[in-house]
């Protein structure tokens, strides 16, 4: 039992008084701005990031992450009360649950989301911790030319697979990739794009792009006028579900958890996707699939089991291959750079008081959100009456001057509401700014990867493809782009086939 | 999966909450504004010299995702005329304007008087012009949002930031 002597040196580390409290924080932030519809987990850990500056790595690491699935707990609650997905990864929740709270059952909805949620973190974490060593380890082996196919497969997939139209989130990736150039060349030692500017000598620090784009510029965006019909949050009566209630959501936990665990590994997945496949897999095993959207049970309890299980699988490429899958992994990433420690398969074995403080500080961060969801959940029911415009302000004046105690630099304020202006533009526009961080954020590795292979290949690119591994997640990810197209061929050929019998 | 629950029925009732949608002119001018900047790239990358494939140069990598985003900006011209997810602007659009006008006073005054007087400004500002919030919640929100910061960051963290006090 040689692997299990780092897990329980982890808890040592999760267990010190400060690391609890950071812990803590971090729930509480993520439950906070889950509940508040507007902010999500990407920009207030984009917001955070200049905090984490003076923080211990593994308190900051461990902060952040409770934000992330605390966001998850969070944002079911609007979605209940208010028919308001508070995130992006609760929307199908609303249909179900603000059936329920119709029908005065909101208490079970949110009591039966709050244990799925926890079953799915608890699980996600167990398999993180048996997956992630053996992943790490595996990708120890990995040279430049796996590094290339794999942060390719990333910022694609990511691309592809997230909201927003694919052309567009691909183009904007690849302005991730090439804003990552700004600076000097680390290989010839030139100077790209710098347009002799001092400032931008040494390339565009992460900290204003990500607060910039996700941050300022979901404020910005929010700014304009949003015609919400606000209905007042429905009572809350009888939190803890029935015994009948748990048996019917049993087996949708147990679907939901797997699905969220295996969605959220993949590189594009998260929370949203595995939240939108669990709830349909439901809907599908159910004998009467006209139950859902009239308040089903299993309708809330297996997309919220499956975000959550989502947010927690997320990490392990970031943490075993230093691949983010997601927007939010990319900050992540940020914030591991910040501290010092590159994400990669090293991570496990050269920082295994942070690798294990982290993953286990989620069982401690699970238990603390499930305590507030369902005894607390009048509080947090509570902060819906705080209205946006006095929230407004203070995040902004947060973000700018959160940015400028980073290097006690104006440029970087101007930096961050350029790039708030440019994050404000891309939604108006209907570009996602999570594909671009996150290009952004593998852009230097994904060039250095690449040149070196190059030099290992002498020049040959077919040497991507005949490696064995990096061959094959190339060609995978040549299936997963390809899919879309044999679908759409699929449909149109079943099409013409039923209006052929038609005609017949 | 999408085709299994009502997506249509939730769309819908997102896409009230965004104002319409701004028409094709809008795609092409986004795609105009990414096209412009991959050709930027194409040519500074040109200028800093591409190497060879044995041997990178500087320039090759910038290159490659140049070419990318031109000829994605170009499909996305030709295609992407009847799509209907850009927004377009409306009068509340002016309060973002005004919102990014006030951060860059902000951002400017930091240095010469200190953060003190233009944070109590923006949030006032923020909060009776923009979030149309009475006076008195107004004044009293700004004062106690800088005393707060003035506590967090000057006395507590001592972070140095530019101040007048």
């Amino acid at each position: 039992m040689d692997f299990l002597t780092p897990v329980v040196d982890g808890f040592g580390v999760v267990l010190q008084p400060t690391n609890l409290l950071y812990c803590l924080i971090g729930v509480v932030i993520g439950m906070l701005i889950g509940v508040l519809p507007g902010l999500g987990p990407a920009a207030t850990i984009a917001i955070l990031l200049p905090i984490t500056y003076g923080v211990e790595p593994v308190s900051a690491i461990i902060m952040l992450a409770g934000i992330f699935y605390g966001a998850q707990y969070g944002g079911t609650i609007t979605s209940v009360l208010l028919r308001l997905p508070g995130e992006a990864s609760s929307v199908v929740t609303v249909f179900d649950g603000f059936a329920l709270a119709k029908q005065g059952r909101a208490g079970t909805a949110l009591g039966v989301a709050a244990i799925g949620s926890f079953i799915g973190g608890t699980v996600s974490i167990i398999g993180l911790t048996l997956l992630a060593p053996v992943v790490a380890d595996v990708a120890l082996d990995f040279g430049p030319p796996e590094y290339a196919a794999l942060s390719l497969f990333g910022v694609l997939l990511v691309a592809t697979v997230g909201n927003g139209g694919r052309l567009k989130s691909v183009i904007a990736a690849g302005l991730g990739l090439l804003l990552a150039t700004i600076g000097r060349d680390t290989f010839t030692g030139a100077s790209r794009f710098t347009f002799d500017s001092l400032n931008l000598a040494d390339g565009i620090d992460f900290v204003p792009i990500a607060m910039g784009l996700f941050g300022l510029g979901e404020i910005l965006y929010n700014l304009e006028e949003r015609h919400h019909k606000v209905q007042a949050p429905a009572k809350v009566a009888n939190v803890w579900p029935s015994r009948q209630d748990l048996r019917e959501s049993r087996g949708a936990i147990g679907r939901g958890s797997v699905i969220g665990f295996i969605l959220g590994v993949l590189p594009g997945g998260g929370a949203t996707l595995s939240s939108l496949v669990a709830y349909a897999v439901e809907k599908r095993r159910a004998k009467q699939p006209s139950r859902f959207g009239r308040g089903a049970i299993e309708g809330v309890a297996a997309p919220e089991t499956a975000n959550n299980a989502a947010a927690t699988s997320s990490f392990i490429p970031l943490l075993t291959l230093g691949i983010p899958a997601n927007a939010t992994m990319a900050l992540m990433f940020g914030a591991l750079l910040i501290q010092g420690i590159p994400p990669g398969p090293q991570l496990v074995s050269e920082h295994p008081d942070l690798f294990w403080g982290v993953v286990n500080s989620m069982y401690i961060g699970n238990i603390l959100l499930l305590i507030m969801s369902i005894p607390m959940v009048g509080l947090f029911v509570k902060i819906l009456r705080v209205r946006p415009a006095i929230l407004a302000p203070i995040t902004v004046l947060i973000t700018l001057l959160g940015v400028y105690t980073v290097a006690n630099r104006v440029f970087d304020v101007f930096l961050v509401i350029a790039f708030g202006v440019v994050g404000y533009l891309m939604k108006k526009s209907g570009f996602e700014p999570g594909p671009l961080v996150l290009a952004f954020v593998l852009g230097s590795v994904m060039e250095k990867a690449v040149r070196q292979s190059l030099l290992i290949f002498g020049g040959d690119v077919s040497g991507f493809f005949t490696r064995p591994i990096s061959g094959t997640v190339l060609a995978a990810l040549v299936v997963v782009l390809a899919l879309p197209g044999v679908r759409y061929v699929v449909r149109k050929q079943a099409q013409s086939r039923s209006r052929e019998k038609e005609l017949v | 999966m999408s085709d299994v629950f009502d997506e249509e029925a939730l769309r819908a009732e997102l896409a009230e909450d965004r104002p319409p949608h701004a028409g094709p002119w809008s795609q092409l001018g986004a795609a105009v504004v990414t096209g412009a900047i991959g050709a930027a790239g194409l040519l500074g990358s040109l200028g800093l010299g591409l190497g060879q494939l044995t041997a990178p140069g500087p320039g090759l990598w910038p290159f490659v995702v140049s070419v990318v985003i031109t000829t994605l900006s170009m499909v996305l011209a030709l295609t992407g005329r009847h799509g209907t997810d850009t927004e377009r602007f409306s009068r509340a659009s002016v309060t973002t304007a005004v919102a990014v006008l006030t951060l860059v006073l902000l951002g400017v005054a930091l240095p010469l008087i200190g953060f003190e007087i233009p944070s109590l400004l923006l949030t006032f500002v923020w909060l009776r012009f923009l979030g149309k919030e009475s006076w008195r919640s107004s004044i009293v929100i700004s004062v106690g949002t800088v005393v707060a910061f003035y506590v967090l960051f000057v006395l507590l963290l001592q972070i140095p930031l530019p101040r007048l006090i």
